[in-house]
């Protein structure tokens, strides 16, 4: 128990400056209204749904939320269910057997439903592109908010994403690294 | 040429692997696998091809492992029905039942019959594989978008319920779904269903050239993109004859190592936060991305994509950045002997580890478990070891092995192969040869056969390419490690408790991705 303490204290705070929202991500600009933000209360809650992604990006994702970038740090946090949900995460190109899951969990989310599309696939289809087994960007399943591209997009650029989505509601307050 | 033991002409298959060769009959077929099954071999990967395009009709390929190497045998079956060898190899069953979903195959005598990688996104009736599918641009069947309905096997008796989890699941992990028949907690059974991220990367394959299929080969499994790479750029060589420059296999082997020692890293912390205990994930994620981004630095990409091509390697190195590769290393073996410490002597941590999710070594060896989950029940085996290629053969890996069987032999199989990682990388720093990255990849010729075969850090990557005309693809088929151990899962959760699973499944990390193609 002494050499975890001492190794919690040693590695300190690890969290850097959080980048500030990226307009030109956004797909469809007019869609996050003033009062659609209200309702978030400066906390924002994310569901993920990988739609036939090659793991690149879930590596991505799950680097959010470690001390480097802590995402909870900035009130936004992964839910198990999308009905706690404000906004979805989608990575991969939309397979044709992940179609239903897909629109299925966007259904059961709540209003205003944001979603984010992650990664190259997700942007356009990506190197699978549109076939019999693949749907190709997730936008030709659900409507898209903002799109990421990458392959696989940083940690940061998925950061940048979400607070895109999420726009101006709450002013990013940069930390010294 | 000839093997002792089998009754067949080989041919050697020209490239990095020692592989042969042989065309065989319905019975040469059983009689194979059976005499490679006596001999203590397995079975590597199981595939059908389509080669009606060449005035042939459909077969059907195995790859086996035997003393002397690979053993890759080709049944051409013209009435689409060959022997099932599911009851030799049990690890057969799901390719057997994929190769027919894809090319309307049948292994005649198969006790599962079930679809596997087939939902709804095309009708029984049409083979997506086949060279005469119609199907590259848009949905074939009008039902898409429906869920299918699937024959689980039920399990009866008072008090059993069933609990159905996913495709979509709570954390941020890859699709598939778990049928569980429970009693209270206790799981008296698992069935997997998996299949959902199907895309159709073998059929993508066959609309590239060989240089485009490299890009492709590298997003099969994103976290093995190094091991699938070079498989395929082994594949791809082994088709041409070309050799790749010393320099390149020995930066191809600090990148695989540098792979493995990521995915490690990153599975120990979710193991330990899968067990409560928080403060490893945060440790070891952060040991995680000080690596990412030096890959970042040194090779371009956080996951090293794009860095193993056909005929080399994309990016070299400099002395410095071999400096930094070296400090790097000493950093991170002393923090992961650190934290090895801290999750020994964590009685908590220790408890949820010990004796949960076991696979023990007879049930592993019949069943066929590989990689590293093979080699923490007792499958000591690593293809690094045991058929070295270039550079592997002059560093002498010492392969980690348990016997229990798990989740703490599989946590304690990742930290030994870390530490030998290091090790290794240190030997690859000192020993790296100058002279060329890279050389052209000449044309393949129409009909070159090659395979690649490479120890990523899951298990073994086998890949296998057949050349068409003007540099084309003609038919590819990639094989995950995964294909093997999913079938494992389901029996290590049996008699554990249903919120042991995340862990249990969490400690084999298996792919989903490469599985479902």
């Amino acid at each position: 128990m002494f050499q975890l303490l001492k190794q919690i204290v040693k590695t300190g705070i690890k969290t850097e400056a959080y980048p500030q929202a990226d307009e030109a991500l956004r797909a469809v600009a007019q869609r996050l209204q003033s009062e659609v933000l209200k309702n978030f209360s400066g906390a924002l809650t994310i569901r993920h749904v990988d739609a036939g992604s090659c793991n690149g990006c879930e590596l991505e994702i799950n680097a959010l939320n470690h001390p480097y970038y802590n995402l909870e740090g900035l009130g936004i946090k992964f839910v198990a269910s999308p009905r706690h949900a404000d906004l979805l995460l989608v990575t991969g190109p939309v397979s044709r057997h992940m179609e239903t899951a897909l629109k299925r969990t966007y259904e059961a989310m709540p209003e205003p439903k944001l979603v984010v599309a992650i990664g190259d696939c997700g942007c356009t289809g990506g190197i699978f592109g549109e076939s019999y087994a693949s749907c190709g960007k997730v936008s030709n399943v659900i409507p898209v908010d903002v799109a990421v591209p990458g392959c696989p997009p940083p940690p940061f650029a998925i950061m940048q994403g979400i607070l895109t989505a999420l726009n101006a509601r709450r002013t990013p307050v940069p930390r010294e690294p | 040429m000839k093997i002792e033991g089998y009754n067949l002409d080989f041919f050697g298959i020209p490239g990095a692997v020692p592989a042969l060769h042989a065309t065989v009959d319905a019975a040469q077929w059983r009689e194979t696998c059976r005499r490679a099954a006596f001999d203590g071999g397995r079975l590597v990967a199981l595939w059908g091809c389509d080669d009606s395009d060449i005035g042939k009709g459909p077969a059907v390929h195995a790859a086996l492992l035997v003393r002397p190497g690979l053993m890759v045998i080709t049944l051409p079956v013209a009435d689409g029905r060959y022997p099932d060898v599911s009851d030799i190899f049990p690890a057969a069953g799901r390719m057997q039942r994929a190769a027919c979903d894809l090319f309307g195959l049948v292994a005649e005598g198969a006790t599962d019959a079930r679809p596997w990688l087939r939902h709804a996104a095309w009708p029984e009736d049409a083979f997506p594989l086949r060279k005469d599918f119609s199907g590259h641009q848009s949905p074939v069947s009008g039902r898409s978008g429906e869920a299918d309905d699937y024959p689980f096997v039920q399990v009866g008796g008072d008090g059993v319920h069933e609990i159905a989890v996913g495709p979509v699941h709570a954390g941020t992990i890859e699709p598939g779904h778990f049928r569980f028949s429970v009693v209270g907690e206790r799981v008296l059974r698992l069935e997997e269903r998996l299949g959902y991220k199907h895309k159709g990367i073998e059929k993508r394959f066959e609309q590239m050239d060989l240089l485009q299929g490299a890009r492709l080969a590298g997003r099969i499994s994103g976290d093995s993109t190094v091991a699938y790479a070079w498989a395929y750029a082994m594949a791809a060589e082994s088709a041409t004859g070309a050799t790749p420059p010393p320099r390149a296999l020995w930066l191809r082997a600090l990148l695989l190592e540098r792979e493995r020692i990521a995915n490690h890293l990153g599975d120990l912390g979710f193991l330990g936060n899968d067990a409560g205990l928080a403060f490893g994930l945060a440790q070891f994620s952060c040991l995680k991305e000080d690596m990412l981004r030096l890959n970042h630095a040194l090779f371009g990409h956080r996951y090293l994509m794009d860095v193993v091509m056909p005929g080399g390697a994309a990016c070299d190195i400099s002395a410095d950045d071999i400096g930094r590769m070296r400090s790097e290393c000493d950093a991170l073996e002393q923090s992961v002997a650190l934290l090895k410490g801290i999750y020994d002597e964590h009685p908590g941590l220790q408890d949820r580890f010990i004796a949960c999710g076991r696979v023990a070594p007879e049930l592993a060896a019949k069943l066929g478990l590989i990689g590293l989950a093979g080699r923490a029940s007792g499958q000591a085996w690593d293809l690094r070891a045991e058929y070295p290629c270039a550079p592997y053969g002059e560093l002498e890996v010492r392969m980690a092995t348990h016997r229990n069987g798990d989740v703490a032999a599989r946590v304690t199989v990742r930290f030994e192969e870390v530490f030998e990682s290091l090790r290794l990388t240190r030997l690859i720093l000192d020993r790296m040869p100058l002279g060329e990255l890279s050389l052209p990849v000449p044309p393949a010729a129409a009909g070159a056969f090659g395979i690649g075969w490479v120890e990523g850090w899951r298990g073994e990557v086998f890949v296998a390419l057949e050349a068409g005309p003007g540099g084309r693809i003609r038919r590819l088929h990639p094989h995950d490690p995964s294909w093997q151990n999913w079938p494992l899962v389901e029996h290590a959760v049996l008699g554990n408790i249903v919120p042991d699973f995340p862990l249990i499944n969490k400690s084999f990390n298996l792919s989903y991705s490469g599985q479902d193609l």
